[in-house]
């Protein structure tokens, strides 16, 4: 017996939306396995281990067998479905859900046309940077028009900053997966020296923070008594907007015929340039949009903490959300349940918050190891060689 | 500037160089078989975390190298199935492995945080390895040495013997080398655990050598140093060594910019020479990417899921 890959004849489209939820699924599973075997020391860490180990029997095995699978149970519990009944927490979902969805929708684009945009999380930061800019000259100012011009830089910000690699990989053929995720490193230090430095809140009790936003430069709350704001719904029409924008306009035939087919595309006329320029600046834009949106909204500041790592998980949520704007926001959903479920785990089981990462690692991974069964049937055969019969196999119209 | 100051700034770059040359050579390999895995990062910190609890349980460096070698290969095995067995894209699958190991590090490491080990010293005595000039080449951790050895082995493996010969074949033409008889997927598994060895060795050097503590995410974005290394190099190992101690001088330089100041931050404050090297390999993949030569010798498979029937 031997596993064989057979090609279907059109990729399954039952497999397309089926696997996303099974993969978020065996994560649980798994997840609650892996956590139960790997119970992380007590913090303090100094704990010396008795010279002379205890006495060993099949009492105290079974019993610490089930304390280690009930201890992975309680972190699938608190990472998974903790913040979906707890319905004081569906706020912060919503806000944390916001930048995922946001830079998710980008990067979706992005992969679509197979140009890799690995920055987002450094396009985040600079889109909060130049907003912050705006911010700061405006801060003695009131009116309507400051929180536009905020959000404006914000999404000029990141776009400027998605450009760079852009403009590297078509002037200079450099490849975007490495200077991207570069030029993220170098606007992380460029934050650590505003927000330690130049821009630094000079009543902040020199707290590397940069001032409070005003009133006039604050995202409202939308929703009262919870940290749900404007953000959140421009995010939500920017989603559906670039879906629009993805299934029915030129723009989204030329950005998958540039991913799945370069060559047609280069006889269409479909210029691979442009495509980079387009995705760059798209991506880049929306993930400065979201940079700034945390500033005026949830952060009210910038500060060494403002890199989350929305920028990384929103890779995440792109695969997992199919590269379709609608999945994107179902998948930003339930990252953000393993964001807001990660700080439960932290308080209440000890887990370190970046645990979550290996969560949200294992539903990718299960994603990308089950996408084979998109495009291909998986078949149990027998060792000895039937040509015929597969032959036979992949003529049937078993669709 | 005095002769001991220099000595010890050339010790400083060689701590500073290694763990990328060990990540950079093990990613050198993976590429040259057709295999582009991002996964660096994530398989160093693996290595790290392994090395450090190894030291701390037995307080042998030595197993400790070899458990990070192992955990780092091991680690790697995830990325291999996916893109090899399971031809997902290697791209995804390497982002992954690295917030994966990441995460796995942090939440082994988060007992350990701030404790102390026994670093790797020397192998040479005293009067070699302590003396004020001797120590500019005897003074350095065994991983030191092993690096070398490791590009002289790397290069003869990769131009001189038959396995070599068919790694580069695979990178270069899977369809062909499959048509002749070798294992495509078989040589590429092998070649995706070397560089997860190596990764996981260059990862224990933090702990075990330069920074004999745990810390969260103490590799910092070497791993990520290490691709754009190989792509630097040409793909070419001893290309390789001289990159990994220009990348290791810019990153000494940071240091020396925190602790001296005046003289460095004058020219530039201390975060701009953090992100110096992270500038300079952008502008370096620039030079050589626009450069005939430099994209030109890239594995024409990196990348490419291999599929036989197809």
């Amino acid at each position: 017996m031997r596993l064989k890959f057979e090609k279907r004849p059109e990729p399954s489209r039952f497999m397309l939306y089926a696997t996303p939820v099974g993969a978020v699924i065996i994560t649980m599973i798994i997840g609650a396995i892996l956590f139960g075997v790997i119970v992380p020391p007590p913090s303090q860490g100094f704990v010396a281990t008795p010279a002379v180990p205890p006495p060993v029997d099949l009492g105290t095995i079974l019993s610490g067998i089930g304390s280690h699978l009930s201890f992975g149970l309680q972190a699938v519990y608190q990472v998974f479905i903790a913040p979906l009944v707890t319905s004081y927490k569906w706020g912060d979902i919503a806000v944390k859900a916001s930048p995922l969805i946001l830079i998710g929708v980008g990067l979706a684009v992005g992969n679509r046309a197979a140009i890799w945009n690995i920055g987002a999380e450094g396009q985040y930061v600079v889109g909060g940077l130049a907003g912050v800019g705006i911010g700061l000259l405006t801060q003695k100012m009131t009116g309507v028009w400051i929180l536009p011009s905020m959000l404006l830089a914000g999404l000029i910000g990141g776009a400027v900053w998605g450009a760079i690699p852009a403009a590297l990989k078509n002037w200079f053929n450099v490849n975007e997966t490495l200077s991207s995720l570069m030029m993220t490193y170098v606007a992380i230090h460029l934050m650590n020296h505003m927000v330690t430095g130049p821009w630094k809140d000079p009543s902040g009790f020199s707290f590397p923070q940069t001032p409070l936003v005003t009133p006039s430069q604050t995202l409202p709350i939308i929703v009262p008594g919870t940290y749900v704001h404007l953000g959140v719904v421009i995010t939500l029409i920017i989603a559906v907007v670039v879906w629009f924008l993805m299934s029915r306009s030129l723009f989204g035939f030329q950005v998958r015929v540039v991913g799945s087919a370069p060559n047609a595309a280069r006889h269409g006329g479909f210029s691979q340039k442009a495509t980079v320029w387009m995705v760059f600046l798209l991506s880049g834009g929306l993930a400065g949009l979201a940079g700034i949106f945390e500033v005026t909204g949830p952060f009210g500041q910038m500060s060494l903490g403002f890199p989350q790592n929305y920028g990384f998980t929103a890779i995440i949520v792109a695969f997992l959300g199919r590269l379709n704007p609608l999945g994107v926001i179902l998948a930003g959903i339930v990252l953000a349940v393993t964001y807001v479920g990660g700080d439960l785990a932290q308080s209440s089981l000890q887990l370190p918050n970046a645990s979550k990462g290996i969560f949200q690692a294992m539903m990718l991974f299960f994603l990308l190891a089950s996408d084979i069964l998109i495009r291909y049937r998986v078949r149990f055969i027998s060792n000895a060689p039937a040509p015929v019969a597969s032959a036979a196999a992949m003529r049937s119209p078993a669709e | 500037m005095s002769v001991e100051f220099l000595i010890s700034v050339i010790i400083t770059i060689v701590g500073a160089s290694t763990p990328i040359l060990l990540a950079g050579l093990g990613e050198l390999v993976t590429e040259k078989s057709g295999v582009l895995n991002l996964g660096v990062e994530g398989m160093m910190l693996v290595g790290a975390i392994a090395g450090f609890a190894t030291v701390d349980m037995t307080g042998s460096p030595w197993l400790a190298v070899i458990v990070a070698a192992l955990a780092g290969a091991g680690v790697s095995m995830i990325f291999a199935v996916l893109t090899l067995s399971l031809r997902a894209n290697q791209v995804a699958t390497g982002l992954a492995l690295t917030i994966f190991g990441t995460g796995l590090s942090t939440l082994i490491g988060h007992g350990y945080t701030g404790r102390p080990i026994k670093p790797f010293t020397t192998i040479f005595p005293d009067a070699l390895a302590l003396h004020p000039i001797g120590r500019v080449l005897f003074g350095y951790s065994p991983l030191v040495y092993f690096s070398f050895i490791m590009v002289a082995l790397v290069a003869w493996f990769l131009n001189s013997t038959r396995p070599g010969l068919i790694l580069r074949a695979v990178g270069e033409n899977d369809l062909s080398a499959h048509s002749i008889g070798y294992s495509v997927i078989g040589v590429r598994y092998g070649a995706v655990a070397f560089g997860g060895a190596m990764a996981g060795i260059g990862g224990a050097t933090f702990p075990l050598v330069l920074t004999p503590l745990w810390a969260e995410g103490l590799t910092g974005g070497r791993g990520w140093i290490a691709i754009a290394l190989v792509v630097f190099s040409g793909w070419k190992p001893t290309r390789l060594l001289a990159g990994a101690y220009f990348f290791g001088l810019l990153g000494t330089l940071e240091l020396y910019a925190k602790a001296s100041g005046t003289v460095f931050t004058a020219l530039l404050p201390s975060e701009g020479w953090a992100a110096l090297p992270y500038l300079a390999t952008v502008i370096v993949l620039a030079v050589i990417s626009a450069s005939k030569s430099g994209g030109g010798n890239a594995p024409a498979c990196l990348g490419r899921p291999f599929s036989p029937s197809a």
